[in-house]
């Protein structure tokens, strides 16, 4: 029995009202046992770390336009006669939902600032989303012990898509219309089960009476929700595995270094909601975003040019531009069988867009195939120092650039005054040689960049000033580098190739040979980082280099 | 005739023929000057224009276009054009063409509106064609939500549903609408210029021509009601100004907010 429980002992009670509430809230929630445990999280400061944040408070901010939009809106594809305040379309013969967006946009106080303020956030949402993916990926902090939420994150990628495009749809305009055109173009060429999934999905022909209600409800309830959900996990795995780190002096995959939650950390992330908060409400109140009232209510027989998806699903847009119907003479399109097979939709729209989930989400695992690495990773690469993930990575992510910019191979014709056809033969060949360019080009450059950083670590860094030596020998002073600075240039491995082993029969089986070659394409060619032998051999050989460089330092000090 | 001639000793006849005279002058001078105050009924184009837009012709069309516009190797024949098409392709500078290319391009005019008038009554002389239209149908007082209907079955798929102009085929385009006078796009639905196709009065009744222009000079006036428009090339605009100027400044922020003084 703990002497707390003896009634005699002597109970804290506190001097104020507010803190007796306090203690009475505390001793009930444990909130400072809880308080003192984060506050007490260590989180490393780089700008690359933040754009999770981002995401995170562009969710927030989301959440609340979202609700303000659901007073207002109305999702029913019933027909009605615009009788609003925007002249050009009055009476004009529209559906209920396009209606009350019309409605929000001017009729609705602070109506149409909030749908844009949802909008921008939207897409920062994915882009935020996005390019928080690809740091992660080029640090390599997917590694051991983050595969899962690394998982949980592309599975966050895939639902803020799907958020964005159900969102997108809802207003039942000209625009969102064609964009479910195209996603209904997309089932229907799935042989066999195609038109049965559209015919379920749209209640009948498209674009039937049904699809705005129920795109209406995944968005605002079942996407969200499961976002929510994978928040939870993603932010709970952070806060197991601790966050990663940069390579620096002291820092290793045994601790972290940086700032305690609270108190200034955690409000820096506070304010730095509101910046978030600034720049989406900026860019809303000045900038118009989705003019639905120029695109005018849905009706399946116009289409209007330059009709994109948002930039998120503009990836899959562009592949079905670059798609050629005809290859020489022969159809993309066949019958068989007495059936059509669209296969000029259905491997555009699928094919690519699988590939790079796929990969995606198996990257850790081949990675970890190939490498046999089953060390806990807390420190981060430096892109350099991985030059074949960081070219693989490049490689992809050009591979989507070619697509993303298909998806406005029209708009590029106009504003740069080229041909619609040879941007699109340029970019159809560009789909297949852009990535092999950049794989190559990057893992150049990153190799190049290590040399740089040896050269540097070994010899210091070049100051530009020529000095004649008495015997008549010029040489450039190198200024030496502080330890600190050497530390990040030196500080990295840089694994070598591992050799195909026997298993426990004695037999290399055909699957570790293939493992072993790509372990050789992997880390055949590489940059050792300095050893602390090959600096003292360095310095030893710059005795007398040294030694005017010290006395030029020193002199330039005097003056 | 005999009568005629005893008569012409009579008191009167010199006043009969002062009336005359008085009258022939006078009612010519009407006419003249009814020509002058309905410019854009040029139907009937005096001889002079036509002679002045023929010798203009013949100078500067007639290479590509041939002697008495009958067309050549390098231009179409331009017999039932029309005063409409003159008055387009001369009139937004498209005519002469600069280079040979995908399309004409607009440019600043080569001739000014009395030259404009002589040629197009030149080309109209040479066989019936769609006239320049009258200004009733260009008050821009038509039905702008009809005429919204309109845009976005006929036009849109060419010119954007907010006619911010859109590509085609092999370097040809259609050109963004703002900045258009009515007149002009009057006349180029009804002579379809370049890449166009005719929009003829049993296509488009030209009631329903005159609520396509009231459309396009209302949702001109109206302007942007979100703040700035981005082009009005939608979504493909959006995405680049999230990503460089919102991601840009965000980027800068969660610089400045990691930065330390050092």
């Amino acid at each position: 029995m703990s002497s707390s429980l003896t009634p005699d002992a002597p109970v804290f009670v506190a001097k104020t009202t507010g803190g007796r509430i306090t203690d009475f809230v505390d001793q009930r929630v444990g909130g400072s046992g809880i308080l003192r445990e984060f506050g007490r999280k260590v989180f490393p400061d780089h700008w690359s770390f933040m754009f999770g944040e981002v995401a995170l408070y562009s969710f927030v901010i989301l959440l609340l336009s979202g609700t303000f939009l659901t007073f207002f809106f109305d999702p029913s594809m019933a027909e009605t006669h615009y009788a609003g305040s925007y002249t050009p379309l009055k009476n004009v013969e529209m559906s209920v939902a396009y209606s009350s967006s019309l409605n929000i946009s001017f009729d609705v106080r602070g109506g149409l600032f909030m749908r844009q303020v949802h909008h921008w956030s939207a897409l920062l949402f994915v882009a935020s989303v996005s390019v928080h993916m690809l740091r992660v990926f080029f640090t390599g902090a997917f590694r051991k012990p983050r595969e899962l939420n690394w998982v949980v994150g592309g599975v966050l990628l895939i639902l803020s898509m799907a958020a964005g495009f159900t969102g997108y749809s809802l207003p039942d305009d000209l625009l969102s219309g064609n964009g479910l055109r195209i996603i209904d173009g997309v089932i229907k060429s799935i042989p066999v089960i195609g038109t049965y999934t559209s015919f379920f999905l749209f209640g009948g022909e498209f674009p039937g009476t049904m699809i705005i209600s129920r795109l209406y409800m995944l968005h605002i309830l079942l996407v969200p929700a499961l976002i929510l959900l994978m928040i939870v996990m993603h932010l709970f795995m952070v806060v197991v595995h601790k966050h990663t780190q940069y390579p620096g002096p002291g820092r290793n995959d045994g601790n972290v270094v940086g700032y305690p939650l609270g108190p200034v950390y955690a409000a820096k992330a506070g304010g730095f909601f509101f910046i978030v908060f600034g720049v989406v409400a900026l860019m809303a109140a000045f900038f118009t975003i989705n003019p639905i009232w120029n695109y005018g209510p849905y009706d399946p027989s116009p289409v209007s040019a330059g009709t994109q998806p948002d930039w998120y699903i503009g990836f899959v847009d562009g592949a079905l531009r670059l798609m050629p119907g005809t290859i020489g003479d022969w159809k993309v399109e066949q019958v068989w069988f007495g059936h059509v097979f669209t296969f000029n939709v259905l491997l555009p729209a699928l094919v690519p867009a699988g590939i790079l989930f796929t990969v995606m989400f198996t990257y850790p695992w081949i990675e970890r195939w190939i490498t046999k690495d089953n060390r806990e990773h807390h420190v981060l690469d430096r892109p350099r120092n991985a030059p074949t993930r960081t070219a693989i990575g490049m490689a992809g992510f050009v591979w989507y650039c070619v697509m993303w910019a298909a998806a406005g191979s029209d708009l590029i014709a106009t504003h740069f005054n080229v041909a619609l056809n040879d941007v699109t033969y340029w970019l159809r060949a560009l789909f297949f040689v852009g990535p092999v360019i950049a794989f190559v080009v990057t893992k150049r450059v990153a190799l190049a960049l290590q040399r740089k950083d040896r050269e540097i670590a070994l010899h210091g860094r070049e100051t530009g000033r020529i000095v004649r030596l008495p015997h008549g020998e010029f040489i450039e002073v190198h200024a030496p580098l502080d330890e600190y600075k050497r530390y990040k240039l030196v500080g990295f491995e840089s694994p070598a190739p591992l050799p195909a082993v026997p298993n426990e029969h004695g037999v290399v089986d055909r699957k570790e040979n293939r493992r072993a070659k790509l372990s050789r394409w992997f880390f055949e060619d590489r940059v050792a980082p300095v050893t602390p032998a090959e600096l003292e051999a360095a310095h030893g050989h710059h005795g007398s280099h040294e030694a005017v460089e010290a006395a030029a330092s020193q002199k330039t000090l005097s003056h | 005739m005999k009568a005629l001639s005893q008569k012409r000793r009579h008191p009167l006849a010199a006043i009969a023929l002062l009336l005359m005279g008085l009258l022939v002058t006078g009612g010519l001078y009407a006419v003249a000057t009814t020509v002058n105050q309905a410019k854009a009924d040029t139907n009937t184009y005096s001889a002079s224009d036509v002679e002045e837009g023929g010798k203009l012709f013949a100078a500067n069309c007639a290479t590509c276009h041939g002697m008495g516009a009958s067309g050549s190797q390098s231009g179409p024949s331009l017999v039932g054009v029309g005063a409409a098409a003159v008055d387009f392709q001369v009139g937004t500078g498209r005519m002469p063409m600069q280079m040979n290319g995908p399309q004409a391009q607009k440019k600043p005019n080569q001739f000014n509106e009395e030259q404009t008038k002589q040629l197009a009554a030149y080309v109209a002389s040479l066989g019936p064609g769609p006239a320049i239209p009258e200004a009733g149908v260009l008050d821009e007082k038509g039905d702008a939500a009809k005429g919204g209907e309109l845009f976005r079955t006929n036009c849109a798929m060419c010119h954007n549903a907010a006619a911010a102009g859109g590509a085609l085929t092999r370097g040809k385009f259609a050109p963004a609408l703002s900045g258009v006078s009515g007149q002009h796009i009057y006349e180029a639905m009804v002579t379809g210029p370049q890449n166009m196709p005719v929009f003829n009065d049993a296509n488009i009744s030209p009631e329903g021509k005159r609520d396509i222009i009231t459309y396009l000079k209302q949702i001109e006036s109206n302007g942007s009601p979100g703040g700035a428009d981005l082009g009005a090339l939608g979504p493909v605009s959006e995405g680049l100004f999230v990503w460089i100027a919102g991601l840009g400044v965000i980027i800068a922020f969660t610089i400045w907010l990691t930065s330390r003084t050092s």
